[in-house]
């Protein structure tokens, strides 16, 4: 019986994990609008950094201590990663970009099968199963606390982009290459600073994932579908349109999981996916990159 | 004929491969290789000459595969009569993923993003359909005789796959030589341009993705055939896109030779790391992405490129 | 009196905001050389893309040789046979300057010998006769300008769109194009040419068309034409046509 409260129940759960979609999309859709690439690697670094989450509980870190750290560490590899191996080896082409992306993530992904196999893991905490009311609502903790995090998470990236320096370089880069070259500002720094952000949100994000997910070194493909899905029906290089379209997705989700079952609501995310780029491909909020 | 001698020799290079290849190790692992150089052909010719880059191959090559061996296995269909219904319908995913991506305009990475997940479409539907056996996959019966295109022991397998690769690289050839390849070329390099010219872009493109997705449907009929069993991961998995885009750019993008050399160095590079890292999986794809990042860093032409400008400079150094 | 080769009925094109070509109208008979100028930004090159579909107007019809070509693709309009170049080139980079201009000269040569050789004869024909292996990437500007010319040529286009053809050329260079031009002409192709090179207009162009912010606002022959106040005006701003006629000319 669909009752309202299951109703409910179903559009919050969706919420939620829409939250977590948005912060795995906005990164993506972050390098999208200022390189103009799609990267390919992105799944790839966000089962990295889950490893990354995993092993740090294993000595004792909880994921939530782990966030912070892990972002800063992740910030350096995704800056190191533009700068020493996508910028130089893609001669500035795109078609090569889109070939090194998806060079450096089955090279990532194997790498983390070769050295951890393809087990599922996933991480015991006291909070695991922890919820909070919400009104007639029990919400998962973790998830609740996702939330929670990814709305911190846009809301600091939307205030950088807006109010500091290197926020403003970035936004001149992504709008006029040439133009910013001659103000000073050095797009190569930049392209790594963007690609260190969202590299830094895939951490933060895997940090609120693994305590209520599993990790293998496949579980990024399972998100950047997802994540891509989001970044083109929010416009490819919207940020705002990547925190709604994540929510949107996140519902969506949840509702024909609940009307549908599950492996067919799998199908429904490729299906939208499809249908959004062949008939808006500039996204629903028509967002030009 | 000059174009085509060079075609001549190396297909007698490998027929000598072939017939050298007693050990059944050995012409499995050929076998293996030159399908995938086959459907690295299907790729070479949309990614390479026309400049549109698949991520999801795999459709193609998996529509092949279930085809050939769900008629077989559930229709009773000839071998024969399978593997050909098997390349058109290959063709006609081309023609159907062709038309409404390019239709819609989309090229870059919205084109490599539609494909891919039009793969993983077709990977979720053959995992859940009944009529492609869900996820237990379909086996075709085992019944070694020439009628039944099936045969005692790897080397006749690996004379099948000799001739349509080099059908394949003569076909190339004879795309590289036509009205239509140069058309091909052209809206790869200026789409604009071309259509001033007077070339149906749109035209020219479904062209190009329906002989491609034959090709790689040729390579899914052939490794059905071969291995006698299709699941949705062998069939439409990413490692079959992989490999079909990797072979042509590790040999040499847009080029006859390209997708065999590639499918050849890989193969070799990929036992190379076995012999290395032992079995270990993981170790020879995550080679394979090194491969393909060190070659467009460092040799936009491929492995054969590089052999080129390596033979040029020898001469020039001895002239 | 022929029947004209080119009619342009009420062509509008609008860009965002912007209007770039603004009721346009004017008919173009068979042969000759016809310019058209104006200052730069007043829609010369978005005319020729109309003209040659490779963009579609908002309003207004094209008319071509006797048929309606508004809703034809850029590709349709050259079998019809309208050829343009490009003012920003747009060689295919990888290909060899041969097989460049093979390509257009497949349209009406479907044998690639035939297409080869046709582009060697045309490549000849504008000054690039020996350099027909190189990579169209590895050509200076004049020589991808008469790339350019070439590929459009091989077309065989009945009506030649020529983008400034002769922008960034040295005066030698310029001297060099006019008898091509010129022979393009006596050939019988008729050829409409935006140019900023005046002499050149001058020289080459029976009829001048005068564009400014999208608007045709003068046309007829260039010594009338460029005495027109209001071309002056729409060259060097308000009041310039006076200041001129008074002798002063800096201003
Ligand atoms: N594709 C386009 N998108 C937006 N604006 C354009 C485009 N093409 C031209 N314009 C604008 O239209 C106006 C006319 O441009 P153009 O036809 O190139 O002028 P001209 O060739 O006379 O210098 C200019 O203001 C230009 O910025
Ligand atoms: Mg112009």
């Amino acid at each position: 019986m669909l009752t309202p409260d299951i109703l409910a129940a179903a559009v919050v759960n969706g919420l939620t994990t829409g939250a977590v979609y948005a912060l795995i999309a906005v990164g993506l859709t972050l390098v999208y609008g200022v390189l103009h690439i799609v990267n390919f690697a992105h799944g790839a670094i966000l089962a990295a950094a889950m490893f990354a989450a995993y092993f740090a509980f294993q000595y004792g870190v909880d994921p939530y201590v782990a966030l912070a750290p892990l972002a800063v560490v992740f910030f350096g590899l995704g800056y190191a990663a533009q700068r020493l191996v996508i910028g130089p080896a893609s001669h500035g082409e795109d078609r090569n970009v889109l070939l090194v992306t998806l060079g450096l993530s089955i090279v990532i992904e194997n790498l983390l099968l070769a050295a951890f196999s393809s087990d599922t893991r996933s991480i015991n905490t006291t909070y695991g199963f922890a919820t909070i009311r919400l009104g007639p609502l029990f919400v998962s903790l973790p998830k609740a606390i996702g939330f929670g995090v990814s709305c911190a998470v846009g809301m600091t990236l939307w205030a950088l982009l807006n109010y500091t320096d290197i926020g403003k370089a970035i936004r001149a880069v992504a709008k006029e290459r040439m133009g910013a070259r001659l103000v000073g500002i050095d797009p190569p720094h930049v392209f790594a600073v963007t690609f260190g952000l969202s590299a830094a949100c895939l951490a933060i994000a895997a940090c609120v994932l693994l305590p209520v997910y599993y990790v293998d070194p496949r579980v990024g493909e399972a998100y950047v579908l997802i994540a891509f899905t989001i970044v083109v029906l929010g416009g490819m290089g919207s940020i705002a349109g990547a925190m709604v379209g994540g929510l949107l997705i996140g519902v969506v989700e949840s509702l024909s999981g609940l009307l549908l079952g599950d492996s067919l609501g799998q199908l429904g995310i490729y299906l939208i996916f499809i249908l959004v780029l062949l008939l808006r491909p500039r996204g629903l909020f028509g967002a030009t990159a | 004929m000059r174009p085509y001698l060079s075609i001549v020799i190396v297909a007698l290079a490998l027929a000598a491969l072939a017939s050298l290849a007693h050990s059944n190790t050995l012409a499995n692992s050929l076998v293996t290789a030159t399908i995938i150089a086959l459907a690295g052909y299907g790729w070479n010719l949309l990614g390479g000459y026309g400049g549109q880059y698949s991520f999801g191959h795999a459709a193609f090559f998996g529509a092949a595969a279930y085809v050939d061996a769900v008629a077989q296995a559930r229709y009773g269909v000839n071998a024969y009569a399978a593997f050909v219904l098997a390349t058109a319908a290959a063709a006609l995913v081309g023609v159907v993923i062709g038309y409404l991506s390019f239709r819609a305009g989309l090229r870059g990475s919205y084109f490599a993003l539609i494909t891919l997940a039009f793969a993983e479409v077709m990977r979720v539907l053959a995992n859940a359909a009944g009529i492609t056996g869900g996820a237990a996959g379909t086996l075709i019966r085992l019944a070694p005789s020439p009628s039944h295109f099936q045969f005692v022991g790897r080397q006749p397998y690996l004379w099948i796959v000799l001739v349509l690769v080099t059908l394949a690289m003569i076909a190339t050839r004879a795309v590289e030589r036509s009205r239509f390849g140069a058309y091909l070329v052209a809206v790869r390099e200026n789409e604009a341009a071309a259509r001033a010219l007077g070339v149906d872009a749109l035209r020219v493109k479904l062209q190009a993705i329906v002989i491609s997705a034959a090709l790689t449907g040729l390579a899914g009929a052939l490794y059905a055939q071969y291995f006698l069993f299709v699941d949705a991961s062998i069939a439409f998995g990413p490692w079959i896109s992989i490999e079909a885009l990797a072979a042509p750019i590790v040999g040499g993008l847009g080029t006859v030779f390209g997708p065999l050399v590639g499918a050849l160095a890989l193969d070799g590079f990929g036992e190379a790391a076995h012999a290395v890292a032992g079995r270990t999986p993981g170790i020879e794809l995550a080679l394979y992405g090194a491969l393909l990042v060190l070659v467009v860093a460092v040799a936009r032409d491929g492995l054969q490129g590089l052999a080129v400008r390596f033979f040029a400079a020898r001469r020039a150094g001895a002239a | 009196m022929t029947a004209p080769l080119l009619v342009l009925e009420g062509l509008t094109k609008r860009f965002g905001g912007l209007t770039a070509i603004d009721g346009v109208s004017l008919t173009l008979p068979c042969g000759g050389v016809t310019g058209i100028i104006g200052p730069n930004g007043a829609g010369k090159t978005t005319l020729f893309s109309l003209i040659a579909g490779s963009e579609r107007a908002n309003t207004g019809r094209v008319l071509f040789d006797g048929g309606d070509v508004t809703r034809l693709p850029a590709n349709a309009r050259a079998v019809r046979g309208i050829g343009r170049t490009f003012q920003i080139t747009q060689p295919f980079a990888g290909m060899s300057v041969r097989e460049n201009v093979a390509v257009g000269a497949y349209l009406r040569h479907a044998r690639r010998n035939d297409a080869l050789a046709r582009a060697a004869e045309i490549a000849e024909r504008v000054g690039l006769g020996g350099r027909l292996d190189a990579p169209a990437a590895s050509l200076t500007v004049s020589a991808r300008k008469r790339l350019e010319v070439a590929r459009a040529l091989a077309t065989e286009p009945k009506l030649l769109l020529l983008d400034e053809i002769l922008a960034g050329l040295n005066p030698s260079e310029v001297r060099e194009f006019a008898p091509v031009v010129r022979a393009l002409s006596a050939q019988g192709i008729t050829v409409m040419m935006i140019e900023h090179v005046m002499h050149a207009v001058m020289n080459l162009c029976a009829h001048l068309y005068v564009l400014a912010e999208g608007r045709l606002i003068a046309q007829g022959p260039p010594a009338e034409v460029t005495r027109d106040p209001l071309v002056i005006e729409s060259y060097l701003g308000k009041g310039a046509a006076a200041r001129l006629a008074r002798g002063g000319g800096h201003g």
